[in-house]
């Protein structure tokens, strides 16, 4: 006895569905079969290789004519099921009723469109069905054509790689920081990136849509950014997510959530009607890729023959189909007590690999560059397998395993001779060792003689190797400090690859550098992000979320957690009314303690970190900002009376004095960076234990570096002699810069002159004037940026310093 | 459980954190990652250092204070014989939800 089986849509998993049903039951059935679409089954996955040029629509479409008339299904393609009347068992088409005794919604799910202003307007189009796809392959015809695509998630990145492919200009705007967020980390989100932007298309993240702009034909010409960026395009394509397709099941009366509720066995509230893809939502889970819905497929078709079934929601791997962007991504990475992460990262050929793992049991992967071992990792967390026994190899996949050793030396001397060491030069592993065997007892000797390792230097690790193998005992390592345990590179080598290769972003350092963390630690990453900033200033944006509590929140934490606040005061020089701001403050806010400090200003102590913004706020009306006593900047600027006032004064220190702090308050370095003036040699400023410090005298201006006061005591060194302020300043500035571009994070310039030599520094700062005004250029530049008061612009965002909810207003039970 | 809504995750700086006043005292709320949000007092055991004003590094946080460092799987300070309290957090369609049984509770007399 055959019964009527009405399907709503045809997509891939009521295809797939089909195809069970007629494999077990292929007579039970009279089966008619809706579509929107106006035409069958095809394999939606593969709309991006036909926008790729890859392939062709014939080549994708999975049931063709033969298929359904073979099987003898009734297709009512192209046309729409507008309502379900349960009463009467009837489905009701565009043209016309038909009854059923079992129903299937696979009705799928509908784009989501964010509601911009222009989000209606010809021109602007999801990413779905072939008629989207044909709109973009259109674009490819048109020479100079432009496209933007917002959303950086899988149907966005291939949509965007797809037209790229066809020749149009094409850029990704994503509102989150980096690419494919639910998928990748940063890292690989970083290598994705820098992928796609090699095959021409710009990617710009954290860029927030504001409106899209219609030309005079009404068409959508622009799509405008809230920054007040304009990104020109002739097709503006949204792939920011799906939503479950339910209008129609809602209608129907049918119990919905996010989607169409069904139980394991597919069936909806309406024991007759059961549903399958991405319009259900199963246990509270909806659905976005094919592979949960292949098993759904099954269940429902087992549920329809009368045997039992049961569907299991399970881990989902994910792969992005573009070509040359090899990346793989399976598991939680969002959840879960007690978890461990395994990174491995090899910059030269652009890999990186992140494994999570609870326990014994391997929960997550990610994988960028090379993907190979990714079947083998989704198995593993599938499975549930305990990776005990394997844990120390398990990053290098399943060659890895059976007793291979991991220990590293022994993997460089299992390396034959052609293998490549060096990339940057060529260099393979024979030469090296011949070199050595040679005569070359060290790094340097192997770099003269075979320039191995003499270019970016990542390979410097491997040359050692080779060298201990080689050598054994006779090979004394270096013991150049690494930066932490997160790299073997020292602050050095850091500074200068950032430089060299270039290096402009955190996760750049993390993946070129092969950082064996996920974003470093408290120690490499404060460092790091100021390596970036002071080479960088422009293309670098500095991240709070890199520094120590003071400098992220502009005063210094105490000891019970709440701030100090200390005003600048320009050359330690205040007037009446600053002080009665600062009186009204300490009052205003409860200042535990108000104190003169070492540095020529005033010290307001215990201020609540809640406070913050709104003392700043009292301060800034008052004309005072940020004294900056909390960071690696410049501090204090202490001077004397001078000519002024003083009968020794032979210049004006304190004029010079408050230039100096006008022209370096802001800037960012090393480490913190005082200077002090005095009018003549009795130096009451002690400038002559500063960081700079400059002691007027009747032919001019001593300018004295490297000095200390605190846990060393060391008089300064002598830079230069100068008649005129103004080259007292431009030595100070250039100076200053030289210490910024070079000096290891933490080193006070007293600890980096002696590193590098007071000649060296005179040679850039005083003698090469070339060199000297291009320090200041530079450091000009870097301050276009930097010289401001971070308090002002803290103060008109207070809401970050607030707790971000209070429970205990919150009733209990 | 009871699930209650504390804010965006937007709202949370990226590698940051913020803290929640709840009848425990107040809670960290970390966020590691884009989606990856972890919730744990925010009173160091050594000093009682604030620990979200803390720098978050992998899935871990380093009190301001004297540099302990946390899992914050787990709470237990790393090289160290201590460990703070975790709670149960979780992000679904961008909003930060907390786990409140324990932290509106008041306490029984
Ligand atoms: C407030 C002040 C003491 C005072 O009451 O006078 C002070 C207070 C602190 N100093 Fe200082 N130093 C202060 C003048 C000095 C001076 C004297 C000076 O500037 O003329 C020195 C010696 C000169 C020098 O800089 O070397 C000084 C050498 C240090 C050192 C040792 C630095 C070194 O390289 O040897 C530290 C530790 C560090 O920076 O790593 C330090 C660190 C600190 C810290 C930031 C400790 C900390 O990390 O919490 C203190 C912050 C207290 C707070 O919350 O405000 N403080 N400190 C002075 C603020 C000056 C200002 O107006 O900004
Ligand atoms: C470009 C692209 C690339 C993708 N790549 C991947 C990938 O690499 N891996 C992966 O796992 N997933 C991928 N997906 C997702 C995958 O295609 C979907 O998960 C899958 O197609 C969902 O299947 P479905 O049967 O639920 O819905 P669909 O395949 O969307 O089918 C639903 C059908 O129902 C029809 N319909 C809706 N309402 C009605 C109605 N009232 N009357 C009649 N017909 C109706 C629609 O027209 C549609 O044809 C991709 C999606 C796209 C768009
Ligand atoms: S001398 Fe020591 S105790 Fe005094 S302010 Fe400086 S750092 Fe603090
Ligand atoms: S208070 Fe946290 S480490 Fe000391």
């Amino acid at each position: 006895m055959t019964r009527n089986l009405v399907i709503i849509g045809a997509g891939m998993a009521s295809g797939r569905a089909i195809e069970h049903l007629l494999d077990t039951a292929p007579d039970n059935w009279n089966i008619t079969l809706f579509n929107a679409e106006p035409r069958g089954n095809y394999n939606r996955l593969m709309l991006s290789p036909v926008l790729a040029g890859e392939k062709t629509y014939e080549q994708i479409v999975t049931h063709d004519d033969a298929f359904y008339t073979d099987n003898g299904i009734n297709c009512r393609f192209g046309e729409k099921v507008i309502a379900v009347d349960r009463a009467r068992k009837v489905v009701v088409g565009e043209k016309g009723e038909v009854p059923y005794d079992k129903l299937v919604f696979g009705t799928g799910s509908n784009p989501f469109m964010i509601p911009l202003p222009g989000h209606d307007l010809p021109g602007v189009i999801p990413y779905r069905d072939l008629e989207d796809t044909e709109r973009m392959m259109s674009l490819g015809a048109r020479p100079g054509a432009k496209a933007v695509v917002i959303g950086g998630g899988l149907l966005g990145l291939e949509a965007a790689a797809g037209m790229a492919a066809q020749g149009v200009d094409v850029t990704v705007v994503h509102i989150m920081g980096h690419l494919m967020e639910r998928q990748l980390d940063e890292a690989a989100g970083y290598l994705l990136k820098k992928s796609l932007e090699a095959k021409g298309i710009k990617v710009l993240c954290r860029a927030n849509s504001k409106e899209i702009l219609a030309d005079d034909q009404g068409h959508a010409r622009a799509l405008l950014l809230d920054d007040g960026t304009e990104l020109p395009c002739d097709l503006l394509v949204m792939a920011v997510g799906i939503r479950p397709n339910v209008k129609l099941a809602q209608e129907a009366g049918l119990a919905v959530g996010k989607g169409i509720h069904v139980d394991a066995q597919m069936v909806t509230s309406d024991p007759d009607i059961l549903a399958l893809g991405e319009c259900v939502e199963f246990d509270g889970a909806i659905f976005g890729l094919v592979a949960p819905l292949y098993d759904q497929a099954k269940v429902l078709a087992r549920t329809l023959a009368g045997e039992e079934a049961a569907f299991v929601n399970r881990e989902v791997s994910t792969k992005l189909k573009v070509t040359g962007c090899d990346l793989f991504s399976a598991g939680d990475f969002a959840e879960g007590e007690g978890r461990e992460d395994i990174v491995f990262r090899d910059p030269a050929r652009g890999v990186y690999k992140r494994l999570v793992i609870e326990g014994d049991r391997l929960i997550g992967a990610v994988m960028y560059g090379d993907t190979a071992d990714g079947a083998w990792f989704y198995s593993l967390i599938k499975d549930g397998s305990s990776i005990e026994e394997m844990r120390d190899t398990l990053i290098f996949g399943p060659a890895a395993q059976g007793g291979a050793s991991a220990d590293p030396l022994s993997a460089v001397a299992a390396l034959p001779p052609d293998a490549e060491i060096c990339g940057c030069n060529g260099v393979c592993k024979g030469t090296i060792v011949e070199a050595i065997q040679g005569g070359a007892p060290d790094l340097g000797a192997v770099r003269a003689k075979t320039k191995a390792s003499a270019s970016c230097g990542t390979c410097t690790g491997l040359v050692e190797q080779l060298l201990q193998v080689t050598l054994g005992d006779d090979y004394a390592a270096p013991t150049a400090q690494p930066m932490c345990g997160c790299t073997d590179l020292t602050h050095e080598d850091v500074r200068r690859l950032i430089k060299t290769k270039p290096l402009k972003s955190q996760e750049a350092v993390w993946q070129e550098l092969g950082w064996k963390t996920r974003n470093g630690c408290h120690s490499c990453r404060p460092a790091v992000n100021f390596y970036l900033l002071a080479d960088w200033p422009l293309e670098y944006r500095d991240d709070p979320q890199s520094r120590f509590v003071n400098e992220r929140k502009h005063a210094n934490i105490q000891k019970d957690g709440t701030f100090s606040v200390v005003p600048r005061m320009w050359g330690g020089v205040t007037t009446a009314g600053e002080l009665r701001a600062i009186a009204d403050a300490a009052e205003k806010y409860n200042a535990k303690t108000v104190k003169v400090t070492g540095g020529q200003r005033i010290d307001l102590l215990g201020i609540r970190g809640e406070d913050l913004p709104a003392i700043w706020a009292d301060l800034n009306e008052a004309g005072l900002v940020s004294g900056h006593a909390y960071s690696k900047g410049l501090r204090t600027v202490k001077t004397c009376v001078g000519s002024d006032h003083c009968r020794f004064g032979t210049q004006d220190s304190t004029g010079l004095g408050i230039k100096l702090e006008k022209a370096l308050w802001g800037s960012w370095t090393p480490h913190k960076v005082k200077l002090a003036v005095s009018g003549c040699p009795r130096n009451c400023a002690e400038a002559t234990c500063k960081d700079v410090g400059v002691i007027c005298v009747d032919s001019g201006y001593q300018v004295g570096v490297a000095g200390a006061a605190g846990m060393d005591l060391k008089e300064t060194e002598r830079l230069a002699d100068v008649p005129t302020e103004q080259e007292a300043i431009d030595l100070t500035i250039a100076f200053v810069q030289l210490y910024r571009e070079n000096a290891k994070y933490l080193d006070r310039p007293y600890k980096w002159v002696a590193k590098v030599g007071l000649d060296w520094v005179k040679e850039k700062v005083v003698t090469d004037r070339e060199s000297r005004a291009a320090l200041i250029e530079r450091f000009e530049l870097s301050q276009s940026i930097y010289r401001k008061d971070p308090w002002a612009e803290h103060a008109a965002k207070p809401a970050a310093y607030q707790p971000l909810a209070d429970l205990t207003l919150e009733a209990a039970e | 459980m009871s699930w209650i809504d504390i804010a965006s995750v937007e709202d949370i700086p990226l590698r940051g954190a913020r803290k929640i006043r709840t009848a425990l005292g107040c809670v960290a709320i970390f966020r590691t990652a884009e989606e990856e949000v972890f919730a744990a007092s925010d009173t160091c055991p050594h000093k009682a250092g604030p620990l979200s004003d803390g720098i978050v590094h992998g899935q871990r946080i380093t009190c301001p204070l004297h540099n302990w460092v946390f899992d914050l799987n787990t709470g237990q300070a790393i090289g160290e014989d201590a460990a703070i309290p975790t709670y149960p957090v979780r992000i679904e369609a961008g909003r930060v939800l907390i786990d409140a049984s324990r932290l509106t509770a008041r306490k029984v007399a």
